[in-house]
């Protein structure tokens, strides 16, 4: 007995890996002195105990898919983008300028425009890595490291000496025009019930003019364009010739070769969808939320997707529960924040250890599961 | 002798056992594969003693249990007839063992003097060492004809000059017992002679030698006894001298072996393949191709024969778009290009070339693919496998990949399955079914039955044979003589990147190639 | 730019070039024995802590060194698990193990000063001071050789002078010793190592314990000699310039001595725009400054490194073939 079942292996190995990652986490905080089942209670009811808290967790949700599924086009690659977190911020610096180019007459308009803003600006800041590791083979974790701090940087320029209004303290750009605020998910009719706010007694709570008070949630309509994205990144990789290609490709590079798949284009190409896809996140948090530009913007999203898309296997469907999973974390994770002293890097704690886990430590999870298998088999027989 | 200053292991009390090695009832599993059944084998002390098999027989794993790699699950190992526990590979150095793998064990930017010392040094400083290691090196090679420059890189020296330092490893370590894994495979005719005397002049010191091997030649030229293997087990122990090859043969795989390819004469067509001056630098810009010109004609079967590292890799890789190449390929008339955007795989097929990769693991296929996804492997922009502009045919592809599986025999018949999953023969097949289904005006094929059983070595044999038939030009390489010279309608000899001369397999025999092969000789 | 600017600047470049040429030297241990690591960054970041809590906690900057070494080994131990036990993915494992130094940096400062994350100042024995050489006095007034001496040779802190006696001893163990020779060998071929009857699995753990060391090393350093005490993310990505540095330098010590050290001038030169600007001659933004190091370690990944061959067994776990 030296395999899995591929149900185990895709559903169990997972599994396990974030219940271990659950387990170091709860040994953590005993060791400062905090109680993980309050810790756990606390970001349960935070994310999920009330319809703020849903709408939190969604928003962080959208923004998780799309740097999920931007890893996860690369790993298919055989690349590993750690730069997410750059192009991101560059996905912003798209949105904004995009948004502050004119008086847009509609949300839709404007939504569209942003979003090419984005996907082409992130594109843009995964090019020139992608290019190196091509061309010239400059090793792509090295490179896209490094262009999260020059992305920083420029932003930071951007902000301080181009886009920052006259007169204004904080680096930050104008607010966009109201025809480019993004329609919440308490804005969206139907939907808006969930987010309907309550009295202590259960009725719903009335504004003055007699009107149903809802909560407002940054959870927006690129919710749907993320779960789209899946959709569209599953056919790419499963359905397409060029999806065929980048996993040819990812798989081995020699055998690519040979069957006259060009390294270089489908390195710029998965790269470019890559950066595209992580761009496409500023849509959530610099269009639909902040709807200005403010320095570090993608707080740390960036390096979450690579936890997402181990935690999800590479796959969209994974990756949409995984960034669920994530997203449930950090608002939980504020939760703590807010109502203990524990503090908002056990955020990066768990996240670490997720990586750890799922990504690094797998074989051992696998040795665990294949261990126990056999016990099983042997008390059956 | 030059060995006793430097041993002190010869001292000791003499043996009471005439035999180097005896092993009682070794077995060995891997999962539900049994390796090793109930091995029982002895070998004399002073005697070459050769072990031969198919590939998958047990060999490998018999002889890493010996040097520790493995551990049995059952038996004992008797060394001079002492039970010996072997746990790894230390243990066995200790015991007097020394190993030449096949994949040699060398560290490539590391010098002669490095490699020897490592693992075997005197103490925690290296200079020491390195001098003392330098003189007993010198001694060695004075007196095996073992000679190698102790200060050459590894990557600087040839492939028989490297084997050399895998033996004066083990012999610096003070081995008794050398166990060669498949040696010859990548020496030339020549070498392999010179190889063989180095280990009579080791018998001749009292060593005790063991020879594996595939070859039925080397077995019968060069050792004492030979035990054969077959399917894990251990078949029989013969004395050399009264055995032949055929009995041996039979003994390998338990039957008959049709040594002989039944076929037709060739009737060739017109000139399908012109190659003109055709070379290839490597990515160090060493020309490993250097100027090849010959015709290919449709219903030929022209065979590459000669030693593996010699410039058919290059030669396969510059006609099949994997390698830039100056010169010119003319097929069907129409120039290919040979370097640029333009020269790669895709617009070689789309120009009727097939090709059979060397090495299927590493380029044939992808190995995490399942069966039908590698039967689009490098066909994937071919029309037939597209539903729309937008999607490939995945279900046409399945229903493809099944059909194919059926005529080529592939086992097991699922096309779900990934391509790591099936055997060697089995992978091979996916490769050939894919490579010839596509109708080609010309099959490159290579090494066409490397760890490949003998069952479907047939088989692919006589579907190259049927192809040819059928009026295609087919450029075969392999480093099988016997394959070449029995499939082959016309044969060219390959050394150092050149063609030294064609042959006729009707008229020419190995001693012949044998020289070309060595680049003596040669008409061109 | 007057000569005793530059002087400053040569000085300053040796104390931000150290915790580089730390890890630099730590991340060659590693990867020449076939260990790819990208959680330098990591282990400084947690030594830096460790180091920073236990100095303000202890008084001693050396109770406090040796707690950030402890703790740097410990991240090392993780990853040796994770890459030589287990085989997993040594750049996945490497990413991993950053993250949690960052969160649990943070955690352990918070809960143990309750003050933001950050260590109390360093006062007193509790730091590492600048070590006057002799003669500083006597050689004051020659002109040229007082100020190198005074600004840029003397006047460093114990650590500084350990890290570069670090370059000697690391090529003499590197290419004079047993250790040394079957280090080199496991990275560039570890089957040619196991057949010799050494352990792979000793060898790369050796390896990376010492990268442990160095590690604990740079990040005390950061925390309780170039800065007095420990703050959130204080790394700040010099684990891997020191990376960069150890590609550009081509995996040897005395180049990767040169690699930090040019790295380290860059830092030093993103700390005075006044001087940028007085050579270039307008007014620069610091943020460009800033990203200075970044683009270059690019640019040198780009271009100059040219054909820089790592270890060739780098980043594959080793498994025995049948």
């Amino acid at each position: 007995m030296n395999k899995l079942p591929q149900w185990a292996d895709v559903v169990l190995v997972p599994l396990v890996s974030l219940v271990l990652a659950a387990i170091v986490a709860a040994m953590v905080l005993l060791a400062i002195g905090q109680s993980p089942l309050a810790a756990l209670g606390i970001m349960v009811d935070g994310a999920f105990g009330t319809a703020a808290g849903w709408g939190y967790t969604l928003y962080y949700t959208t923004s998780f898919i799309f740097t999920g599924l931007s890893v996860t086009v690369a790993f298919h690659a055989g690349l590993f983008n750690i730069g997410g977190e750059g192009q991101a911020q560059l996905g912003g610096l798209g949105v904004a300028l995009v948004c502050l180019a004119l008086p847009w007459p509609h949300w839709s308009v404007a939504l569209l425009a942003a979003s090419l803003g984005a996907a082409a600006f992130g594109a843009a800041w995964a090019a020139v890595p992608a290019y190196l590791q091509a061309k010239r083979g400059s090793h792509i974790v090295i490179t896209t490291i490094m262009f999260n701090y020059i992305a920083s940087a420029f932003i930071v320029y951007m902000l301080v000496d181009v886009l920052r209004p006259a007169g204004q303290m904080d680096p930050a750009s104008a607010k966009f025009p109201a025809g480019a605020k993004l329609p919440t998910l308490s804005d969206m009719p139907l939907l808006r019930e969930f987010f309907a706010r309550v009295n202590a007694d259960g009725t719903p709570k009335l504004s003055k003019a007699g009107e149903v008070m809802y909560s407002n949630v940054p959870a927006n309509v690129t919710l749907f364009i993320a779960i789209a994205a899946c959709v569209v990144v599953w056919a790419l990789l499963w359905r397409t010739r060029l999806g065929y290609q980048i996993r040819a490709f990812g798989k081995s590079e020699a055998a690519s070769k040979y069957a006259g798949i060009n390294p270089v284009k489908i390195t710029m190409i998965a790269m470019l969808i890559s950066g595209a896809l992580a761009g496409m996140m500023a849509i959530n948090n610099v269009m639909g939320e902040s709807e200005r530009l403010l320095q570090n913007s993608a707080e740390g999203a960036g390096f979450i997707g690579i936890a997402v898309a181990l935690m999800g296997r590479n796959h969209p469907l994974g990756v949409l529960l995984a960034a669920l999973l994530f997203g449930f974390l950090y608002q939980g994770g504020a939760a703590l924040g807010l109502n203990t002293t524990i503090p908002l890097e056990m955020r990066l704690v768990v996240q670490g250890l997720v990586i750890l886990f799922t990504g690094a430590l797998d074989q051992m999870v696998r040795m665990l599961l294949i261990w126990l298998f056999s016990f099983g088999r042997k008390a059956a027989a | 002798m030059a060995l006793v200053e430097n041993g002190g292991r010869q001292a000791t009390a003499a043996p009471t056992s005439p035999f180097a090695i005896e092993l009682k009832g070794i077995s060995k599993a891997f999962g539900p594969v049994q390796a090793n059944k109930d091995i029982n084998f002895a070998v004399p002390r002073g005697t070459i003693h050769g072990i031969i098999g198919e590939n998958g027989a047990g060999k490998s794993t018999l002889m890493s249990i010996l040097y520790g790699f493995y551990k049995a699950d059952a038996g004992q190992i008797f060394i001079n007839g002492k039970l010996t526990a072997i746990p790894d590979s230390q243990s066995a150095i200790r015991a007097g063992i020394g190993m030449v793998f096949q994949h040699f064990k060398l560290v490539q930017n590391f010098t002669v003097l490095e490699n020897v010392i490592l693992g075997a040094e005197d103490g925690p400083m290296l200079n020491s060492s390195l001098a003392k290691a330098r003189k007993v090196l010198g001694d060695l090679s004075r007196e095996y004809e073992l000679d190698v420059d102790p200060d050459a890189l590894i990557e600087d020296l040839s492939v028989g000059h490297q084997q050399r330092v895998e033996i004066l490893k083990a012999l610096y370590r003070q081995a008794d017992i050398l166990i060669l894994d498949e040696p010859t495979g990548v020496l030339t005719p020549d070498e392999a002679d010179h190889l063989f005397r180095i280990l009579n002049g080791l018998k001749d010191q009292g060593k005790t030698i063991i020879l594996i091997t595939h070859k039925l030649r080397e077995i019968m030229e060069a050792t004492d006894n030979v035990s054969v293997m077959r399917r894990g087990t251990m078949v029989d122990t013969v004395k050399t001298a009264e055995s032949s090859p055929e009995s041996l043969a039979e003994l390998m795989v338990g039957r008959k072996v049709l040594l002989e390819v039944d076929k037709g004469t060739a009737a060739p067509g017109a000139v399908v393949l012109t190659v003109q001056d055709l070379k290839v630098k490597d990515e160090h810009g060493i020309e490993r191709l250097k100027g090849v010109s010959f015709d290919l004609r449709a219903g030929e079967i022209l065979g590459i024969a000669g030693v593996a590292g010699n410039g058919q890799s290059e030669l396969l890789e510059a006609l099949g778009g994997i390698a830039r190449a100056t010169g010119k390929i003319t097929l069907n008339g129409v120039d290919l290009p040979l370097t640029g955007a333009q020269a790669n795989g895709q617009t070689r097929r789309e120009a009727g070339i097939a090709h059979v990769p060397e090495d299927r693991q590493h380029l044939g296929l992808i190995m995490d693919f399942t069966a039908w996804e590698n039967m689009a492997f490098g066909y994937h922009n071919d029309p037939k496998y597209q539903k729309n502009a937008l999607f490939m045919d995945n279900d046409a592809l399945r229903a493809d990949t099944e059909k194919k599986m059926a005529t080529y025999d592939v086992r097991p018949p699922i096309p779900g399955l990934q391509a790591k999953s099936f055997s060697g023969g089995n992978q091979q097949k996916i490769v050939v079914a894919r490579e010839m289904e596509q109708n080609p005006d010309l099959l490159l094929i290579g090494q066409p039955t490397r760890g490949v059983d003998i069952g479907a070595i047939e088989f692919i044999h006589n579907q190259i044979i049927a192809l040819r038939d059928q009026g295609k030009a087919i450029l075969l390489v392999s480093v099988e003589l016997d394959e070449i010279m029995s499939l082959s309608d016309r044969i060219a000899v390959m050394f150092d990147g050149r063609i030294m001369g064609f042959s006729d397999p009707e008229t020419t025999n190995e001693r012949e190639l044998g020289l070309l092969m060595a680049g003596v000789g040669g008409k061109a | 730019m007057d000569y005793d600017t530059l002087m400053q600047i040569l000085g300053s470049t040796i104390r931000l070039g150290t915790p580089l040429l730390l890890a630099c030297l730590a991340g060659l241990f590693s990867e020449r024995s076939g260990i790819f690591d990208i959680g330098l960054e990591g282990k400084m970041l947690a030594a830096a802590m460790a180091a920073g809590a236990v100095a303000a906690l202890s008084g001693s900057a050396w109770v406090g060194l040796a707690a950030g070494i402890g703790a740097s080994l410990i991240f090392a131990a993780l990853h040796g698990v994770a890459s030589i036990t287990f085989r997993g993915n040594q750049l996945i494992s490497g990413v991993a193990l950053n993250f949690l130094a960052s969160g649990i940096t943070v955690l352990i400062a918070q809960a143990l000063f309750g003050q933001g994350g950050r260590t109390p100042p360093l006062v007193g024995s509790a730091r590492f001071h600048p070590i006057e050489l002799p003669f500083v006095e006597a050689l004051k007034d020659v002109p040229l050789i007082g100020p190198l001496y005074s600004e840029v040779i003397s006047g460093h802190s114990i650590l500084v002078y350990a890290a570069m006696a670090c370059v000697p001893l690391s090529w003499w163990v590197l290419y004079r010793t047993r250790f040394g020779l079957r280090l080199r060998a496991v990275g560039e071929n570890p089957a040619a190592v196991d057949t010799a009857g050494v352990s792979v699995v000793s060898l790369r753990f050796a390896a990376v314990a010492i990268t442990g060391v160095l590690c604990g090393l740079a990040g005390a350093y950061m925390a309780t000699a170039l800065q007095a005490g420990f703050g959130r993310e204080m790394t700040a990505g010099r684990g891997y310039i020191a990376l960069a540095a150890l590609i550009f330098a081509k995996w040897r010590p005395w180049q990767a001595l040169g690699a930090t050290m040019l790295f380290g001038f860059f830092q030093a030169l993103a700390l005075r725009p006044d001087v940028v600007e007085g050579v270039v001659g307008m007014k620069v933004p610091v943020s460009m400054l800033d990203a200075l190091p970044y683009i270059l370690t690019v640019l040198v990944l780009a271009g100059f490194v040219g054909k820089a061959i790592p270890p060739r067994a780098g980043g594959e776990p080793y498994v025995k073939e049948r």
